[in-house]
């Protein structure tokens, strides 16, 4: 694939970046004030990574993703209103309240799979796209993990079937360098979680999450060829997480100068500078998009605090299909 | 005597029993160098060393299986699982494996290995984090299931269950680490401190594995209750005002029916109360248990008080769970029968 890198794509990721981070600096106020009462894993730092990715996928695709998805589901193109609700456990909601934010599936925008266990969601992803191979449906299945899952025994596990089975799934490892507490290194024995492909068969990369440039080509590439039937791909992207592992998490464990030194390389104003001085868009712009992202999460909000939660009659609906 | 929470009854047994065996040994996802999620090995890498009590990386699978090989050349490892909800791709190695080494090697060697993990809801940890899944291992024959409900016996039990030749799975309700929960979600928080059973030793001393606790002696009926619902039990009989006899199993496997049998005999009822969901929960047996030994002194059909047989869903966090309500109700429900 070499297709060029426009302004116009830069400026497409950063909107999709940008709306990630403006709902997840809104949810982090609502959590501190207490006007939310949630489970939060924070995406601050991976917006871009996500953002480049989605940017090749359509709405029929599938994405398996984890806890700390939103970002993965933002991009991927859920709608606002039954994620927020399901953040309030609301009858609206994408789980209809009962699966709450670590659980969200919206099956018309793809979201197929969003799962608090580690690794479990790999192996899934393989089925996904095995079924669209039968189907010949055309679809690709991006399953997301951390760095931490790709030492689970599903992770290795997902990797030979998928190669041997050619399908076309793209393994996106979002190396944030820790694990809970964990520091990356500490729990790994390859240097880049890409490596692994190697014993597996499939082509592996690593590349900068944070450079949309970067992470786009690579991301097109995997996605081409998944979608060419030539089989799966194992991208790292690395990057970094600011605000620890789960929402008030005080993020002891992380020494400052590193901190610091990611801080320094924050892809969000990095990426506006650069769409600022492509020429894809003026300041006025941007703040213009801003406003109409604002706009929208306060539609969303309202829209949650609105509905009602569900009935207690629901809570065991949907356990079993219906008696036949 | 120093008053503990939970956390720091287990981090004082674990403390213990590193200090009087070098055969024990502790490992787990962030357990070493951070202290572990609930903090309940803070300090102990730092005491022991990094040989004897160390990270894993994220590999259940691996970190039980590590302990089964561990426990078969004989040493005694205390492994943790963060979320009793992640335990399940360890099940292998443990239903397969670690209960099953004694009798393959015809009473030879086992696998003496402790696997610690905190379960059960009221945190609003959704589906994924708040599972209660003890009968499934109750029911592996060669597995030993523990849970406490209060600091005294944390320390106690977990002792116990290091120093068995037997694998123990020990369940730790992580609603009650810092204080006892009596499902009463609106009131404050109350801590242990002040709590006759956070009163804990420093040292060494064990609470026997297989025996109950009458916790609140009564003659009108008994509940049979373990973790965090042997707390919503004891608010249940207060505002009931019904004479229960509340026992604390502690462990189901192995049951100690002896006492079990002798109070339901005495009241002539009986209910069943867990937080796990319903169908082939534990209650299943130990009514079944209950029908078997004490059938014709039974004076009413025996009640379970369980979660629902749904994933636990977060929009009905205390509908879902078994409040001292719905127990007060089975009570009135088995005295009126
Ligand atoms: C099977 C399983 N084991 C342990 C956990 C607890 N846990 C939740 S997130 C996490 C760290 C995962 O790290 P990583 O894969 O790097 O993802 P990140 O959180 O950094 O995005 C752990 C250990 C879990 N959810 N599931
Ligand atoms: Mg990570």
């Amino acid at each position: 694939m070499n297709k060029s890198f426009t302004p116009a794509t830069l400026l497409e990721i950063y909107r999709k970046g940008r709306l990630i981070n403006l709902i997840d600096e809104r949810f982090r106020g609502l959590l501190r004030s207490g006007r939310l009462a949630a489970v939060y894993y924070s995406p601050r730092g991976q917006e871009i990574l996500a953002a480049a990715m989605g940017v090749h996928l359509q709405q029929t695709d599938y994405l398996v993703t984890t806890y700390r998805g939103i970002h993965d589901q933002l991009a991927k193109g859920i709608p606002l209103r039954p994620l927020f609700a399901e953040y309030y456990a609301k009858a609206t909601g994408a789980c209809k309240g009962k699966g709450g934010p670590m659980h969200i599936t919206h099956p018309e925008t793809g979201v197929m799979v969003t799962t608090g266990i580690v690794g479990s969601g790999l192996p899934i992803a393989n089925g996904l796209a095995w079924a669209s191979q039968l189907k010949k449906d055309g679809r690709v299945t991006l399953v997301t993990f951390g760095d931490g899952a790709s030492n689970i025994g599903a992770f290795h596990e997902a990797l030979n079937m998928a190669s041997l089975w050619k399908l076309p799934v793209i393994f996106l490892c979002q190396n944030n360098l820790y694990g809970e507490s964990s520091k990356y290194a500490k729990c790994t024995a390859v240097d880049n979680v890409a490596e692994r492909a190697a014993g597996y068969n499939m082509p592996g990369v690593t590349v900068n999450g944070n450079d949309p440039e970067a992470m786009w080509r690579a991301s097109g590439e995997a996605v081409a060829r998944a979608r060419a039937g030539e089989g799966p791909t194992l991208l790292e992207a690395k990057t970094f997480r600011f605000m620890g592992h789960y929402f008030g998490d005080p993020g002891a464990y992380i020494p400052k100068e590193e901190y610091d030194a990611h801080l320094a390389r924050d892809p969000m104003p990095i990426a506006r500078a650069a769409v600022l001085s492509s020429g894809a868009a003026t300041e006025a712009e941007l703040a213009a998009y801003d406003d109409e992202v604002n706009a929208k999460i306060d539609d969303a909000l309202q829209f949650a605090a609105d509905s009602p939660f569900p009935d207690v009659s629901e809570i065991d609906i949907d356990v079993y299909g219906a008696a036949a | 005597m120093p008053s503990m929470n939970m956390i720091q009854a287990l981090n004082s047994a674990m403390d213990v029993m590193l200090e009087r065996d070098p055969d024990v040994l502790i490992f787990g996802q962030d357990v070493g160098y951070f202290g572990g999620v609930f903090r309940c090995t803070a300090g102990l890498q730092k005491k022991y060393g990094s040989k004897r009590v160390f990270d894993a990386p994220i590999s259940e699978g691996g970190i039980v299986g590590a302990a089964v090989g561990m426990g078969a050349y004989g040493l005694r490892p205390v492994v943790e699982i963060q979320f009793a909800d992640y335990i399940y791709p360890a099940m292998d190695q443990l239903t397969s494996e670690a209960a099953r080494l004694r009798y393959r090697s015809g009473g030879e060697f086992s696998a003496p290995i402790t696997v610690r993990t905190p379960c059960g809801g009221g945190i609003y940890g959704g589906q994924t984090h708040s599972q209660s899944p003890e009968a499934m291992f109750a029911h592996v024959c060669g597995l030993k299931t523990v849970m406490p409900s209060n600091p005294y016996d944390a320390k106690g039990l977990l002792i116990a269950a290091i120093e068995d030749d037997d694998p123990v799975v020990f369940f730790e309700p992580k609603r009650i680490y810092n204080g006892p929960f009596d499902g009463h979600h609106d009131r404050p928080v109350k801590p242990w401190a002040g709590h006759a059973l956070g009163e804990v030793p420093d040292g060494y001393y064990t609470v026997p594995l297989g025996r109950a606790n009458v916790l609140r002696p009564g003659t009108a009926v008994t509940v049979l209750c373990y973790g965090t619902m042997v707390h919503v039990c004891l608010a249940a009989a207060a505002e009931s005002g019904i004479d229960a006899e509340v026992i604390d199993l502690r462990t189901l496997m192995p049951l100690d029916l002896e006492t079990i049998e002798a109070s339901v005999r005495k009241t002539g009822r009986c209910v069943i109360v867990h937080e796990a969901t319903r169908t082939c929960g534990f209650g299943a047996e130990l009514s079944a248990q209950v029908q078997e030994a004490c059938f014709i002194h039974l004076e009413a059909p025996i009640e379970r008080v369980t979660g629902w047989d749904t994933p636990y869903p977060l929009a009905h966090e205390w509908q879902y769970f078994p409040g001292p309500a719905r127990v007060s109700e089975a009570l009135t429900r088995v005295m009126e029968f």
